[in-house]
């Protein structure tokens, strides 16, 4: 039986609570963007690209049976990272799920200012993507 | 000399008291210079002493503040006046910044002066600030924007720059040290190329200001745009230099109040310089905190500076590139004090995001000047930029830093 999208942020937040200091916790954060290959390289063009100041989102989603199941990569490895903890949980939800997820789970793990607009890395366009393709599909279905 | 430096940067690092603390229980390293610098005690001190004692809108008042005021208000612009050595106090503009100044400067002399066809020539290394407004131009008016490129050394093609200009050129706009590069540009022999063929030249001194000794007559230049933020002054005040000569022939920028000298439905009159130029109520507070920070560099001495951030410099290229795989962007024989760098595999946003944690804030990106990125083909550079109350130990946790940051990266 797959997680649901609660067990997949609590089973984040429990990964991330034996980190006491930050270096530990960013050490984490760039196995995770090193070990996944997150995106089929045919889809890391221009039209899944998502253009942050300081780096560079790809995203696909595709639906299937009711369920939205995103890739994504990234050029810069912390940000790939978070992309790894965002697709944890979001990935394989269905469309109202997705819209109804309110992502506290990187806040309660310490990450929020990676989420913030000012960051410009890409990832707060990433979430809105995520939500409109999630609202898109959701018409769909 | 060594133990003048030491003294001086003693004696700098007291007035800055922003400095003396600690970010994620580390002692801070504040290396984003080039962004703004922080602003020493004197200049909180005028900008505090303004609003509780002589606070009050300037000019036209007759009442005892108004006119101490103005009285300040115009003594900074005399202040600006002498630190880059113009001719008259009327040709210096208040701006916002040196955004702002170019911005007036692309507005009001394209009014004036350009026409479909016309052609403005920028540099390949230029901030955004000394492109788009051009741009607007080019939109608006038909006018063609062309481009003196740079070499691999980060140093401007000056010999192109003859053949570049032709006798449609309108402008040359060039700025006088690249705020990713820290290049410092040959600028009077730029002066010296356009001016032989009838071309103005507007120079980008924002970063320029705070790290050499300027001076307007010397390098002849038409206009001189710079910020107060990246010279230890307020955010909020920024100058436009302008030649007498062309300030007078060229059309106002914005309209509103102390710009004109009468104003009916059917015809408006225009003030003198420099109002003429500055509408709307100026940042007189501001202004008078620039005035500050302009008798504060004076008193360390513009050599004084210029010698020890060379030496910071030196210290801080020497150190980086003892990094395997690092590589500096920007190699010309004369630099201001700013390295931009990045390590060889790995995005420069990572080795920001880890360094900050480590307590050293630096700048990562493109720096606001994308041509310069994709001349290298990259996406942005780590930039280290620094200022009079830095010293070689911050260097040192600079180097450590980005040491770490690597191991933990690759």
């Amino acid at each position: 039986m797959a997680q649901t999208l609660q067990e997949a942020e609590q089973q984040i937040i429990e990964e991330f609570e034996i980190f006491d200091d930050w270096l530990d916790k960013y050490n984490y954060i760039i196995e995770l963007g090193k070990e996944l290959p997150l995106i089929d390289e045919q889809y890391k063009t221009e039209q899944y690209l998502i253009s942050g100041c300081q780096s560079q989102v790809w995203l696909h989603a595709d639906y299937r049976d009711g369920l939205i199941y995103f890739t994504a990569d990234s050029d810069a490895i912390i940000t790939k990272g978070i992309i790894n903890l965002l697709i944890r949980v979001l990935s394989g939800r269905t469309p109202q799920e997705i819209l109804d997820c309110n992502l506290e789970y990187i806040d309660q793990i310490g990450l929020k200012e990676h989420l913030s607009p000012t960051r410009s890395n890409g990832l707060v366009s990433m979430i809105k993507q995520i939500k409109i393709y999630a609202l898109a599909f959701s018409q769909k279905s | 000399m060594r133990s003048l430096m030491t003294k001086m940067t003693k004696m700098n690092r007291e007035d800055f008291k922003i400095l003396d603390q600690k970010i994620y229980g580390r002692q801070l390293v504040y290396l984003d210079n080039a962004a703004t610098t922080q602003k020493p005690q004197v200049v909180i001190d005028t900008l505090k002493a303004y609003y509780e004692t002589i606070n009050s809108n300037i000019h036209r008042g007759v009442h005892y503040l108004s006119q101490r005021a103005t009285d300040e208000f115009e003594a900074a612009r005399e202040a600006v006046r002498r630190f880059i050595n113009a001719r008259h106090a009327y040709e210096i503009i208040f701006t916002r910044g040196a955004t702002d100044s170019m911005n007036l400067v692309a507005a009001s002399f394209g009014r004036t002066f350009l026409h479909e066809g016309d052609e403005i020539v920028v540099s390949e290394m230029e901030h955004h600030a000394n492109i788009v407004p051009w741009q607007f131009l080019c939109e608006d008016r038909g006018c063609v924007l062309k481009v003196l490129p740079f070499n691999e050394k980060g140093e401007l093609c000056i010999e192109q720059l003859d053949q570049l200009i032709t006798p449609k050129t309108k402008m040359l706009a060039v700025t006088h040290v690249s705020n990713s590069l820290g290049t410092v540009n040959p600028v009077k022999e730029i002066v010296e190329i356009a001016h032989k063929k009838g071309v103005p030249v507007l120079l980008d001194g924002a970063q320029a200001v705070s790290h050499c000794k300027v001076d307007v007559q010397a390098l002849d230049c038409d206009f001189y745009c710079f910020s107060g933020h990246k010279m230890y002054a307020p955010m909020g005040i920024g100058v436009m230099y302008g030649k007498e000569e062309w300030l007078n022939k060229m059309k106002p920028y914005q309209g509103g109040g102390e710009m004109i000298k009468q104003v009916t439905f059917a015809k408006t009159t225009y003030n003198d310089l420099p109002f003429k130029f500055e509408a709307g109520t100026p940042s007189v507070g501001d202004a008078m905190g620039l005035k500050a920070a302009i008798e504060y560099m004076e008193t360390i001495g513009m050599e004084n500076i210029a010698a020890y951030e060379k030496e910071l410099l030196d210290y801080a290229e020497e150190r980086l590139s003892s990094i395997e795989g690092l590589r500096i962007y920007g190699q010309a024989a004369r630099k201001a004090a700013i390295v931009s760098f990045n390590i060889d595999k790995i995005h420069p946003s990572d080795i920001g995001a880890i360094i900050d944690k480590l307590g050293v804030a630096v700048r990562t990106g493109h720096h606001c000047t994308q041509p310069i990125m994709d001349h290298f083909g990259i996406p942005g550079t780590v930039r280290a930029s620094f200022a009079i109350y830095n010293d070689k130990k911050e260097i040192d946790d600079l180097y450590e830093a980005v040491y770490r940051a690597k191991n933990m990266l690759l």
